[in-house]
């Protein structure tokens, strides 16, 4: 989206005929704060996630619970945790292909597509730009124009995989309610499969383009009272779609260490019922 | 309850100015146009300023307050500390015309590009009939009051001169929506949003929503919408891949 | 005056609000070069501000509405003084106007069965005004300006320039007309641009004005700096009259608080829409305040008041809802009375009346404007209103069908033309005017341009007189002393228009503020202003106070001789309404023996008023027009004929 900048002739707010202003920005609040916790944030997720990712270890406690991020487990490796792979097990076992080699780069695409993710990348890693007004580093600009960003257009296809992803969860999460030996079963961590799961798909169907499809690209709402009012729905849960991309990298994290630290038999899971 | 605020306005023109100080009486409930106004009455009479209303409706008095692009006549001054200064400079994307006062032209011109209401041919005044659902969407937009706010915070433009021909600019990208999902508009006004409106140059970074003195969503319900009806026609993959490809060889 | 710029046009359109546009785009549309001058940025004229919407009697809210109600309701409301034909002209094609800017675009509310959807109003029998939410002027002008916008486009897709047929001259103020030195017929405009303070000499034929009001003379006002009154003194000082100048409209919901604030408009959809006035005792007080002519046609009881919202056929308005000057009065009576409220006005209060959702979606941006500005939540509290100069009805005296002024080649049309509102506008008559009637100055314009022999050549010595005029405030005569501060005096000028010939007037304070006037008129030749001419206000002010002047002459000497209280002038001296008033205007001009260039005084002569055509007379009760009128003005009427 930029070349490095070239040269120092005056740009941006400094371009002749605008009004000169010595400071280099006048804004006097905390600007920066946001996109340095956006940064924060965002980071710490990817080392978490790639870190577990490739860990191929402690995915899948006893209790069938299934890490997300193992989610459909399809590796040969998966055979390691009898009960892992419900849908079969085909890819090859690599340290460097993950278990859920099928679904994480789609998810990854999603998110890396989604429309609130853009924002907050663009400003807290690309600082284009960093907060409003305040002026951006970068010597030419040309948006999601070109190659590679005009791939972000494709983020509708990583909407439909993202939903086949979520039924898959929605599958681990209802099939770890049977235990292996004690049949039915609630312990804390179906309840943490359960949240983590239901707030996936609230971010999933937030999403900008689910909106569209639901009903955006219709001219006459009036026409089309079912659509119409899934629009609207969904417009709802869309105002708060920000929040989700957040609450889901939390509970994703908090989802994976809990089976983690259950799969390594650090902490036993509570059974509540059953 | 009256105290002595502090002021930092830019005094100039197009060839050059800088921040001149001003301590100026302050009192209760008023806004940052009240007190400019008294500068003007009572230390500087040819204080260049621009506003209309002093309500917030006529979208004249936009400027940059503490580097913040705000309208002055809704921008109290509660919210500052007595002993602040507040620094008021014009908006910083437009030619300066004198002191507060800026060159929105560039906002006029991009306003004559966006082709007008294109009504279905045979359907007479008196006989239109739209639901209040369908009209919805675009009476949002309807709010906007030309500030030209969300023009001057826009990195596109603001950071980068070069890009003004390319780029309409979130209020006229606005501007399209809105005739897109104008239940009786006819024209088709997708391809030319990306192609000759600079659709994609927006990298929804949502400034323009933030400044927005309406309030309106223009990145969630206007740029983005614009974008996925852009995909619509344009981002299937397969046929996009091939046209990247060649533009990639040419 | 080397650096003057000149340009000509066939139509030369003053003023960029609802009217000048509308005017505009009709002359255009006849094949007219037509250019338009504003003083401020295209699309921020005064139109922007109003709220509650515009009048037309298309009946869609209830179907018994009609033009015949409308005309019969603008009377009622000007107490029969109006200029009848531009009250049926109005009532008539109101509703082509409104239904004109839905195929241009505009985007009104709706009603269930996707027509546009129609609120009460203060004085209009049915629910009748077009709106969208409280912004309706916004939503007006933005479709005009965005026709304008077609028009240029189309004219560029022909010729290859936007400005080819139509051109706006946006922040470019029109200091005096130019006239044929030889005919005294209009020939043109001498103007400055505000951003570089160069003088525009435009020639033109016909000239169309639509500058709006004069509320800047006020302290206390709901208009923008804009309304320094400058067509009506732009008419006078060419030649032409105006008509009904004591008539200003002091609307009754303004803020006031805090001081900073203080008149911003609180629209009169607030009432229309289920708001109540009440005093410092929690007393719904309007109820006992309506006047014999209208008791009958509202509600005496509360509840009667209350379920008129919801079943109009039933039961009779709530009295809230009587035309403004009606409660304008109260207002001021409660006040006075010591029943107002912690600063001085009365409550509003729609929090109590329906939930804070419903005031959210239907009070936008009141509920925004309450908040940002007063800190006040409309949804949880009641708001503190009173008084605020908003319009004048008064203005440049024209022709109802064409919008001709007295003086040949000058049309006006909105806010700055008179007649059509008699002595009390009803809410939302404004808007419509502004369409009706600028598209009617600009069919006239183009008119009477055709059938120009020649065009009438400008006088030279007209427009240096112009230029020197323009450039005294840098060179006063008071030479090395201070001159006069334009601000301190604009002030002073507010103070005493507000106190001297506000909402109740009498024959002492009127007398006292034309001597202040008088005062004013010889400080204002020292104003001196520094700088240069690059974008000044303190330059600008100067050029508008003389004609803030020559207008608040004409609306005090107006008011003083209108011995009688009707509509939107009350005179405590004379309470009481005067048939014999009734069919009498007064006519202002400039006084043919005053040579003053600076701020000519005026004269104010008595006229009649045509008599009302009979079909439209007889659209009227005889009881109810005993009221008003004289005996012998009644005899053709047939209801005074025994059946
Ligand atoms: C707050 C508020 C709310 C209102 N609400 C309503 C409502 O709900 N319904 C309703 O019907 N009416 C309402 N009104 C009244 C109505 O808005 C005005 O009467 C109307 O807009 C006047 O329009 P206009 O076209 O005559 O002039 P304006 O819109 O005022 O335009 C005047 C134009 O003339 C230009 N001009 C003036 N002097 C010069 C000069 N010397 N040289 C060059 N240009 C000049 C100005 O720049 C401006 O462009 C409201 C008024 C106010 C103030
Ligand atoms: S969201 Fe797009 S249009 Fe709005 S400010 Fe950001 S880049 Fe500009
Ligand atoms: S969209 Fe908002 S910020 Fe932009 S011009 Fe309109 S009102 Fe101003
Ligand atoms: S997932 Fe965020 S917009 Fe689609
Ligand atoms: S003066 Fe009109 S918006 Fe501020």
């Amino acid at each position: 989206m930029t070349t490095a900048a070239r040269g120092v002739a005056a740009r941006g707010v400094d371009t002749p005929g605008r009004a000169q202003v010595p400071a280099r920005r006048l804004r006097s609040d905390r600007w920066w704060l946001p996109p340095a916790a956006t940064a924060a944030g965002l980071l710490a997720f990817v080392v978490y996630g790639g870190v577990r990712a490739f860990q191929q270890q402690y995915f899948f406690a006893d209790e069938r619970y299934l890490t997300p991020f193992y989610s459909p487990c399809v590796s040969l490796g998966c055979a390691s945790e009898p009960g892992a792979a419900h849908f079969g097990m085909f890819l090859p076992d690599h340290p460097l292909i993950p278990y859920a080699a099928l679904s994480l780069p789609f998810l990854l695409g999603f998110r890396l597509t989604c429309y609130y993710y853009r924002k907050a990348y663009y400003r807290s890693i690309w600082i284009a730009p960093a907060a409003c007004a305040v002026p951006e580093p970068h010597a030419t600009y040309t948006g999601e124009t070109r190659f590679p960003l005009i791939l972000q257009n494709a983020h509708r296809y990583f909407f439909y995989v993202a939903l086949l992803v979520s039924l898959v969860n929605t599958y681990d999460a209802i099939v770890a309610f049977r235990h292996p030996t004690d049949g039915f079963v609630v312990g804390v961590g179906n309840l943490v499969l359960l949240v983590n799961v239901a707030l996936l798909w609230l971010y999933t169907v937030s999403c900008h383009s689910c909106r569209h499809v639901m009903g955006g690209r219709l001219t006459h709402f009036s026409k089309h009272p079912v659509r119409y009012w899934l629009w609207t729905r969904i417009s709802a849960l869309n105002t708060r779609h920000m929040l989700f991309a957040w609450v889901t990298l939390g509970t994703l994290v908090l989802t994976d260490l809990y089976v983690m630290l259950v799969a390594r038999g650090t902490i036993t899971d509570l059974r509540l019922i059953g | 309850m009256t105290h002595t605020g502090r002021f930092r306005l830019w005094r100039g023109d197009a060839e050059g100015g800088a921040l001149t100080d001003f301590d100026v009486e302050v009192n209760d409930g008023e806004v940052v146009l009240d007190v400019i106004h008294r500068i003007q009455a009572t230390q500087a009479p040819d204080l260049a300023v621009r506003w209309n209303c002093k309500a917030g409706k006529c979208g004249s008095c936009s400027a940059e307050i503490d580097g913040r692009p705000r309208l002055m006549c809704m921008t109290r001054m509660s919210q500052f500390a007595p002993q602040d200064v507040v620094t008021v400079t014009p908006m910083r994307t437009f030619p300066v015309i004198r002191d507060l006062v800026t060159d929105v032209s560039f906002n006029y011109a991009k306003a004559r590009e966006v082709p007008a209401f294109t009504p279905p041919a045979d359907l007479a005044p008196g006989e239109y009939r739209m639901a209040q659902a369908d009209v919805q969407r675009s009476q949002e937009f309807r709010k906007c009051i030309e500030c030209f706010l969300c023009q001057d915070v826009c990195h596109v433009v603001r950071d980068h001169e070069e890009n003004k021909p390319a780029f309409a600019g979130p209020r006229f990208l606005m501007r399209i929506a809105e005739l897109e999902l104008h239940p009786l508009d006819v024209a088709d006004r997708v391809p030319a949003a990306q192609d000759e409106h600079g659709l994609g140059l927006c990298n929804i970074t949502k400034c323009c929503t933030d400044v927005c003195p309406e309030g309106i969503k223009i990145t969630d319900n206007a740029l983005i919408p614009m974008k996925e009806r852009v995909a619509d026609r344009r981002y299937d993959p397969v046929v996009w891949l091939g046209r990247t490809i060649r533009r990639r060889r040419g | 005056m080397t650096e003057t710029e000149r340009h000509d046009y066939d139509v030369l359109v003053i003023g960029a609000g609802g009217a000048g546009l509308r005017a505009a785009i009709e002359a255009r549309e006849r094949g007219l070069r037509t250019a338009i001058v504003c003083k401020s940025l295209f699309g921020k004229a005064h139109t922007v501000m109003a709220e509650g919407g515009c009048a037309a009697a298309m009946g869609n809210a209830n179907s018994r509405d009609s033009w015949q109600v409308h005309f019969r309701d603008t009377m009622r409301g000007g107490k029969f003084l109006n200029s009848w034909r531009m009250a049926e002209l109005h009532a008539k094609e109101a509703p082509d106007r409104v239904w004109e800017l839905e195929s241009w675009g505009a985007l009104f509310d709706r009603t269930a069965d996707g027509r546009i959807s129609q609120r009460n109003f203060g004085g209009h029998t049915y629910p009748r005004l077009a709106h969208v939410g409280d912004r309706t002027g916004l939503e007006l002008i933005r479709t005009l300006q965005q026709r304008i916008v077609a028009l240029q486009q189309a004219d560029h897709a022909e010729t290859g320039d936007y400005e080819a047929r139509l051109r706006v001259f946006a922040e470019c103020t029109v200091t005096e007309l130019l006239t044929d030195a030889s005919t005294g017929a209009v020939a043109g405009a001498f103007g400055y641009w505000r951003e570089s303070g160069r003088f525009v000499v435009f020639s033109a034929p016909a000239v169309v004005l639509a500058t709006g009001g004069i509320g800047k003379s006020f302290q206390v006002t709901s208009n923008s700096w804009e309304y320094t009154g400058d067509g009506q003194a732009l008419a006078m000082r060419a030649g032409a009259s105006l008509v009904d100048m004591e008539f200003v409209q002091f609307h009754p919901t303004g803020m006031v608080w805090p001081p900073s604030v203080k008149g911003i408009l609180v629209t009169e959809g607030v009432r229309g829409d289920g708001g109540v006035l009440k005093n410092s005792d929690g007393e719904r007080f309007m109820f006992g305040y309506v006047p014999d002519v209208f008791t009958g046609q509202y509600a005496q009881s509360e509840d009667e008041a209350d379920r008129w919202y919801e079943d109009q056929e039933n039961n009779r308005r709530t009295p809230d809802l009587l035309p403004r000057d009606e409660v304008a009065r109260a207002i001021n009576t409660e006040v006075k009375e010591g029943r107002g409220s912690e600063h001085g006005g009365v409550y509003l209060d729609i929090a109590s009346r329906m939930p804070a959702a419903e005031i959210q979606r239907r009070l936008p941006s009141m509920y925004h404007q309450f908040k940002e500005l007063a800190d006040v939540d409309i949804t949880a509290e009641a708001m503190e209103v009173g008084p605020t100069c908003h319009y004048v009805m008064g203005g440049i005296a024209v022709d109802p069908d064409t919008g001709a002024s007295t003086l040949p080649g000058l049309y006006a049309a909105g806010e700055c033309a008179g007649g059509m509102h008699g002595s009390n506008r009803l809410g939302g008559n404004s808007l419509s005017d502004l369409l009706v009637f600028g598209r009617r100055a600009g069919l006239g314009a183009a008119g009477y341009v055709a059938g120009l022999a020649s065009r009438p050549p400008v006088d030279e010595a007209g427009v240096d007189a112009a230029a020197a005029m323009a450039l005294a405030p840098f060179d006063p005569p008071s030479g090395d002393l201070p001159g006069e501060n334009p601000y301190a005096l604009h002030a002073e000028l507010q103070q005493a228009m507000n106190d001297l010939v506000g909402i109740i007037r009498t024959e002492a304070e009127m007398t006292a503020a034309l001597d202040r006037l008088d005062e004013l008129r010889t400080r204002v030749r020292d104003v001196a202003v520094e700088g240069h001419r690059q974008y000044n206000p303190g330059w600008h002010l100067a050029l508008d106070l003389r004609n803030m002047l020559m207008v608040g002459e004409a609306v005090a000497s107006s008011a003083l001789r209108r011995t009688e209280s009707r509509g939107g002038h009350t005179r405590e001296d004379y309470p009481a309404l005067d048939p014999q008033w009734r069919h009498r205007v007064l006519v202002t001009r400039r006084a043919p023996d005053d040579p003053d260039p600076v701020v000519p005084r005026v004269v104010v002569e008595e006229a009649e008023r045509d008599p009302m055509r009979p079909d439209l007379l007889e659209l009227f009760d005889l009881p109810e027009l005993e009221k008003y009128y004289t005996a012998p003005e009644l005899v053709t009427h047939p209801g005074g004929e025994p059946a």
